[in-house]
């Protein structure tokens, strides 16, 4: 019996110890971001001694990045495509889904089959085809060809629809007998219940906007429509042994997702679980 | 036939009814006769009057729903669908963009199968899906095994994984390529300093041939906390039940784990090989942020398909021949989920 606790012990701790050198695996980067953004480049690789908190911080490495390139400018437009994709995204995505999920209607599953066919086509194959077409309609370095791009994805559609198949039928069923409508079912039953997965899609869908790099690449040409990867990547370019400065930017460009996915984490499991996209 | 509407259409029946009990009453069969007539009108106009407002009724139920669909449904079509037929249809031909279109057949394909450049591309993209895939699965599945026991600071540790996930490739490679920095980064310091590694013998973590291993382990780095959570999520779905059978049986730690655990998590694996394949096929920020030297431009050691669909369209404009590299990528996709789809069905019926 005492053999099988101390073993059980042993066992735990092992756990333990797994667990925290994954978590310093994951960490460090991190850590190491935070503290070259406050060094100077020649404290940067300093290693003996090796110090993570410098003894005059450099904190003017983040008010100076925003002089050396129109930052406030990258930063602007990013937050704005950002947004306006995660709304429409969100809007369009539950509003098709929930048709898909509670609605009887004709060619329900041709339209549903064309969604399905394209989720495993990745957006590479036909990049270069959509940026003929969009610059044919005058989209060519235009805020509004990355927001076309990102929108309206079937991945949206499908996961939601996944999600409202969860909820019963019963529901939107005795909701219709009291003479609502579809669309008060949509706003006042579906909205409030699917919080998990609405939650689930914001993260997915603002963290791939706002780190999305080659979309960005191929469309927005003039410096002042520039991203915040686009710009960070053109500083990097530039200046690139100034790590201090990178690293400041870099601590800059990555505070809202990691703000977003922090509010909407509790969520997250529970939305990778029942929206199904665990399979 | 008299118009029936939803106003009238109640008089129409109360005539229906009073001519019925007139014919019972009348003797004059002539009058008998037309009062039939009568009767007989009303009943079609009546069943016609029916039959367009189910009619209605549905035509009004379609147009609700597609009123649901459509936002996304158009933007769909125009941004995602249209391109698609396009990109199918640009591989057989040969176009600059500008000058007037030409059939090539197959000519495209034939000569991708003569270019080094493609052939670099292709089995560099393969090797990196090949070492991504397995690692980033044992790790992500192994991670989720031990958090999913009851462990101080679970929720701490789930969100920590994450942040790699959710970090922009073009921040967290910055900081990558200064961890692995070759002459001046903290990791070739400690293979110099404590493991004794000649200065001469210090990896060149982004030059040559190391190049697929450092972008292979970044992103295992990168992706085992998402699918870690996708892990996680699985094994919330396995009955307790079943290790406790397992226990009683004499199961050890491994047993429980070949006889419950992988089996049950089958259909989660399934779905993180997809996954997986396809966005490792999909790779191209990850090679031109660690891999690209200072022209932007990636090598034989290091370029990838999509670098090279981008290149050939957007830098050489041929984008005929770049939808022909594009069309292999669709393949291999298509064919990785073709295996799982099959596989799949396979495992659930055997």
């Amino acid at each position: 019996m005492k053999s099988k606790s101390a073993n059980t012990i042993a066992l735990k701790t092992l756990v333990y110890i797994i667990l925290l050198i994954m978590a310093a695996l994951m960490i460090i980067p991190f850590l190491w971001m935070l503290s070259a953004s406050i060094k100077t480049d020649a404290e940067v690789f300093r290693m003996n001694p090796f110090v993570w908190i410098p003894k005059n911080p450099r904190w003017s490495n983040y008010s100076e990045i925003w002089t050396k390139i129109p930052f406030g400018r990258f930063v602007g437009n990013t937050v704005f495509l950002t947004i306006i994709v995660t709304c429409l995204q969100l809007l369009t995505s539950s509003f098709a889904a929930y048709a898909f999920a509670k609605l009887e209607f004709k060619h329900k599953n041709i339209l549903f089959m064309g969604y399905l066919s394209t989720i495993a086509m990745p957006w590479q194959v036909y990049m270069v085809p959509q940026f003929i077409m969009m610059r044919k309609m005058g989209l060519n370095d235009k805020l509004l060809a990355i927001i076309c791009l990102q929108a309206f994805s079937a991945f949206g559609v499908f996961m939601m629809k996944q999600f409202y198949e969860g909820i019963p039928s019963s529901l939107c069923e005795a909701a219709r007998i009291d003479g609502m409508s579809e669309y008060k079912i949509y706003t006042n039953i579906m909205i409030p219940l699917s919080k998990p997965a609405l939650s689930t899609l914001t993260i997915f869908t603002f963290v791939n906007t706002w780190n999305d790099y080659l979309g960005p690449l191929i469309y927005l040409k003039s410096q002042e429509k520039k991203t915040i990867q686009l710009g960070l990547k053109m500083f990097i370019g530039q200046y690139s042994s100034d790590y201090g400065l990178i690293m400041a930017g870099s601590v800059l460009s990555l505070i809202p997702v990691i703000i977003v996915f922090l509010i909407l984490q509790k969520y997250f499991v529970e939305g990778v679980a029942s929206t199904g996209i665990k399979g | 036939m008299e118009k029936i509407t939803a106003a009238n259409v109640e008089s129409f029946q109360n005539e229906l009814t009073s001519l019925i009990e007139k014919i019972h009453t009348e003797s004059n069969p002539k009058q008998k006769m037309k009062y039939l007539k009568r009767i007989d009108k009303i009943q079609r106009s009546i069943s016609a009057y029916r039959s367009k407002s189910k009619l209605s009724r549905e035509t009004k139920r379609d147009l609700i729903a597609y009123s649901f669909i459509a936002p996304n449904f158009i933007g769909f079509c125009v941004f995602t669908l249209i391109p698609i037929v396009f990109a199918f249809a640009l591989a057989f031909l040969s176009w600059d963009g500008s000058n007037p279109i030409e059939w090539a057949g197959l000519k495209n394909f034939k000569s991708l199968f003569k270019d080094k450049f493609f052939i670099a591309a292709l089995k560099n993209t393969i090797i990196y899906c090949v070492g991504t895939v397995p690692l980033t699965m044992i790790v992500s599945l192994g991670l989720a095994i031990l958090l999913n026991h009851k462990v101080l600071g679970r929720g701490l540790f789930r969100t920590l994984a994450f942040f790699p996930y959710v970090a922009s490739l073009v921040a967290i490679t910055s900081v990558w390529k200064m961890l692995f920095h070759p002459s001046k980064g903290p990791i070739n310091n400690l293979l110099f300093n404590v493991f004794n590694v000649q200065q001469e013998n210090l990896p060149q973590w982004f030059t040559g041939s190391l190049v697929l291993l450092s972008m292979i382990m970044f992103s295992v780095w990168k992706y085992m906390g998402y699918y870690m959570v996708i892990y996680l999520a699985g094994l919330q779905g396995v009955n307790g039940e079943l290790y406790e059978a397992a226990a009683l049986d004499g199961a050890g730690t491994w047993a429980k784990f070949k006889y419950v655990t992988w089996p049950q998590l089958s259909s989660t694996t399934f779905f993180v090989i997809v996954m997986l394949t396809i966005n490792c096929f999909k790779v191209y920020d990850i090679a031109i942020m660690l891999a690209a030297g200072g022209n932007g431009e990636l090598t034989l050691n290091s370029t990838v398909l999509v670098y090279y669909i981008y290149q050939k369209a957007f830098i050489e404009w041929k984008l005929g021949y770049s939808s022909a590299v594009a069309m292999v990528l669709f393949v291999l996709v298509l064919g990785v989920t073709l295996i799982q789809f099959w596989g799949q069905k396979k495992y659930q019926e055997g």
